[in-house]
């Protein structure tokens, strides 16, 4: 017994110089919580939890991440491909961030409902607002960082919103960007502030804790704490019940990492970034698409802009708009459905940020965008002037005999459904592929939760590669030390290096000279230089082939489409002059011939070598050189998921063996 | 139901799903540390850089040349008659870190080592004319005194370790693969 007698005199000696240990107890342990709170009250920690993970991901990124124009884009393929396993931290990290504002909008409309903005709370409302604004700044800024074409075409639009600004506008856009365009300062200046930001989240999630623990939490009834009888200390109730909800919440963010990583991204990301060419969709990530709506709402470039921001400073004043002394929204039968029709507003607005700004979306855009501050500036001040309210309930514990609506584990099915609902929401948003053209799906071997790539295919398909495309299309991100993936030996690798010749240099004497190329050189490309490609195509830049799956919409489906899509055009088509129809490609004029005929390859296994197969097995292996993680990812996502779901049970155990005694 | 028969049964549960939760979650934590440390050893593309050739045809018999594998310098000298027969006179056991010549080359002529030395890591002085050798003919550290001699072993000051011999192979009488 004397060790622990040791152990609690220094901890005590520790603590009457610094009440570090006092303090975490205080506010971690002891922290006096109303019994009642629902599955809804998870999110708060659940966003603690994201911002931690962002933190730890972004440090590791930023360990191997280039902030310059140049390098930028190859870094983070660098990260992908070459850094172990770099392409688990920066899927976290990307999928973090979606995840982080699904958890913190949760978090803001459980706020909403409850009335959480309500006296006493109105420091810890506005604190959190701040949180939001941050976080809004500093996903933006992230975005820019792979340098895609979405990175700099997202940030021109955005940092072009304060032109709008009178007279000094176009002065506070050049100080943003550090030149006449978005360029190599910005992109150094935005790393920098991507970095520091989060830790500035981190200080104000202190403040907005500070203050919940200075007032209290509020609770599903809405109605203050009496007496100990209304609480529960905080731990082990609620930290068993937020692990419980970490649990839940990891699996379905694993299953976006680990199988669709890509999901809510947009494919011109993949593009390395081109101040030249925008491309034809400008969308943010969904998460702004409804400030994005309200922006395109406006027919005024000032006046879009200011009710953009304003959408978001109007909650600020919500404790003024929203007068009523009753809190919770399960006591305002009026105020419930008004809460809901919001919630639908915010939704379409979405969705219309989501779609072009033509036809019906440009209506249906404005009457949203009209609704969301007539809830806000109107209906939530009349509603409290003169809305009947029910009869709230005397005290917390009370009311436990008869479940307040919404309680316990009705409210975690709610959130899950909200959950999906958002999910399902966002993947309509990607949907937008070219009109009129065909696209046509096959079945792949890498598909599906077990998915592996099919060795035999990918070595037909690096054949087709070599024979054919490899005459205009580069893939700088591969080097021959890849082709190992598909049962390569070493040696045949070098042997297959030492075929091609590379420039090397310069040697003692100051020369360029060639040697046979190495395990670790790059695939070479067919033109010494983009200009030297375009004069030999027509003025069209064949595109590298590195990524090509994984920036186009469609994916091997889509490159499988196009390889078999030439057709003799219809008589009522005009094309021009150099150009070639295929029904796959958008606005069917493509600059690439048809390559892939029948019998245009020999393949050594015995395959058929009709043009289907070809062009599937190319397809097959640029998907392999976009994704040659893929493998490695499903079987890391299957182990992942049977681990959390597991560890999700038993803490689910725990956490009502934990709350037998409350319930 | 009495008091006694509420708290035992349950109480033994709680204690063993609390340590099964507990050692489940405290060995998924432990566990998904590792692809965060793995990420800082070395890239797929830094180790696929781990080998470089060397042509040693141009170096005369006394000249030394310098080349980089793996970031850090290696020492190719071309030694004289005169360097081998001083490197293999050494009484072994005398030594720091005691090694005979023969071990430390493959072919007498041609002394192949990492130019680092091992006691800080600075870059020791000897391959260019006009360096200073150390007093024993070889290489003279210039961050702390350390002499190494035409074997590059260690005979005076504070490095502990003679200097590092890379895995090299003879591809032809004139060609090195380091690594």
């Amino acid at each position: 017994m004397t060790a622990p007698g040791r152990l609690n005199r220094a901890i005590d000696w520790f603590d009457q110089r610094l009440p570090l240990i006092s303090l975490m107890k205080h506010s971690a342990i002891e922290y006096p919580t109303p019994k009642n709170l629902n599955y809804w009250w998870n999110f708060g920690s659940l966003a603690g939890f994201m911002l931690v993970v962002m933190i730890v991901t972004g440090l590791f990124l930023a360990m191997q991440y280039t902030p310059n124009v140049n390098m930028a884009f190859d870094s983070v393929e660098r990260i992908m491909r070459d850094v172990n396993y770099g392409w688990l931290i920066r899927y976290l990290h990307m999928n973090g961030a979606s995840m982080f504002f699904v958890v913190v909008y949760i978090h803001v409309f459980r706020g909403l409902y409850y009335g959480s903005y309500k006296p006493p709370r109105e420091l810890l409302w506005w604190i959190g607002l701040v949180i939001l604004l941050l976080m809004m700044a500093t996903a933006f800024m992230g975005y820019v960082l792979p340098w895609g074409q979405m990175s700099l075409w997202g940030a021109t639009v955005i940092t072009n919103l304060f032109s709008a600004i009178p007279v000094v506008g176009e002065h506070i856009v050049t100080l943003l960007w550090g030149g006449f365009s978005v360029d190599n300062p910005t992109l150094n200046r935005f790393f920098v502030l991507h970095f520091l930001l989060p830790f500035a989240i981190f200080g104000v999630v202190i403040l907005h804790v500070w203050a919940l623990h200075t007032v209290k939490s509020n609770n599903p009834l809405g109605i203050d704490v009496k007496g100990p009888q209304d609480v529960i200390p905080f731990h082990p109730y609620y930290t068993v019940k937020d692990l419980f909800g970490v649990g839940v919440f990891l699996i379905v963010y694993c299953v976006f990492v680990f199988w669709y990583p890509n999901y809510l991204g947009h494919p011109d990301n993949y593009i390395p970034a081109n101040p030249m060419v925008t491309p034809p969709h400008i969308v943010p990530e969904w998460y702004f698409l409804p400030f994005y709506a309200i922006l395109r709402a406006v027919p005024d470039k000032l006046m879009g802009v200011i009710a953009m921001f304003a959408a978001i400073l109007v909650l600020f004043a919500l404790p003024w708009l929203d007068t009523s002394k009753v809190r919770s929204g399960t006591f305002r039968p009026k105020f419930k459905i008004a809460f809901w029709l919001f919630v639908v507003d915010c939704f379409v607005l979405g969705y219309v940020g989501s779609q072009p700004a033509e036809g019906i979306w440009i209506v249906v855009g404005r009457i949203a965008s009209v609704y969301y501050f007539l809830h806000l500036l109107v209906f939530l001040p009349l509603l409290s002037k003169f809305e009947k309210t029910k009869p709230l309930p005397e005290s917390i514990g009370k009311p436990i005999l008869d479940p307040a609506p919404g309680g316990g584990a009705a409210a975690g099915a709610k959130a899950l459904v909200v959950l999906f609902a958002v999910f399902a929401f966002a993947a309509a948003t990607p949907a937008l592929a070219a009109e009129g053209t065909t696209l046509r799906k096959q079945s792949w071997s890498w598909q599906g939760m077990f998915g592996t790539y099919d060795e035999a295919q990918l070595r037909r398909g690096y054949q087709v590669y070599r024979e054919i495309c490899s005459a205009c299309h580069a893939m700088k991100l591969i080097h021959f030390r890849n082709v190992q993936a598909f049962g390569f030996s070493e040696d045949a690798v070098k042997e297959l290096a030492a075929s091609y010749t590379v420039t090397d240099g310069p040697d003692d004497n100051g020369d360029m000279f060639d040697r046979p190329a190495l395990p670790s050189d790059r695939f070479p490309s067919p033109f010494p230089n983009e200009n030297a490609a375009k004069a030999a195509n027509g003025g069209a830049l064949p595109p590298d082939l590195s990524l090509l799956t994984k920036a186009r919409e469609g994916g091997a489906d889509y490159v499988f489409s196009i390889l078999t899509g030439f057709a003799t055009q219809p008589p009522d088509v005009e094309l021009p002059p150099g150009k070639f129809y295929n029904t796959a490609f958008a606005g069917h004029a493509i600059s690439m011939p048809p390559q892939i005929t029948d019998g245009a390859v020999e393949f050594a296994d015995g395959t058929p070598n009709n043009a289907d197969q070809i062009a599937r097995d190319v397809s097959a292996f640029l998907q392999w050189a976009a994704e040659p993680e893929l493998e490695e990812r499903h079987a890391m996502g299957v182990k992942t998921v049977l681990f959390l779901f597991a560890a999700t049970a038993l803490m689910y155990a725990l956490k009502r063996r934990i709350w037998a005694a409350v319930h | 139901m009495s008091d006694n028969a509420m708290n035992e049964t349950p109480k033994t549960r709680r204690d063993f799903l609390f340590a099964a939760a507990s050692a489940v979650g405290v060995a998924g934590a432990a566990v998904a540390v590792w692809p965060f440390v793995d990420s800082l050893n070395p890239a797929a593309d830094t180790r696929a850089l781990s080998t470089i050739e060397v042509d040693l045809s141009p170096i005369a018999a006394g000249q030394a040349i310098t080349v980089k594998w793996r970031g850090k310098p290696v020492f190719i000298r071309h030694r004289t008659g005169q360097e081998i027969e001083a490197a293999r006179e050494v009484k072994v056991d005398d030594l720091r870190d005691p090694q005979p010549d023969a071990e430390r080359v493959q072919k007498p002529e041609w002394l192949i080592m990492v130019g680092v030395c091992t006691h800080l890591g600075c870059v020791p002085l000897g391959q260019k004319a006009g360096d200073p050798h150390g007093d024993f003919g070889g290489w003279f550290c210039p961050c702390h005194g350390s002499h190494y001699d035409t074997s590059g072993r260690v005979r005076k000051g504070p490095a502990p370790k003679n200097l590092a011999v890379p895995q090299y192979t003879f591809l032809s009488d004139t060609q090195i693969r380091i690594g």
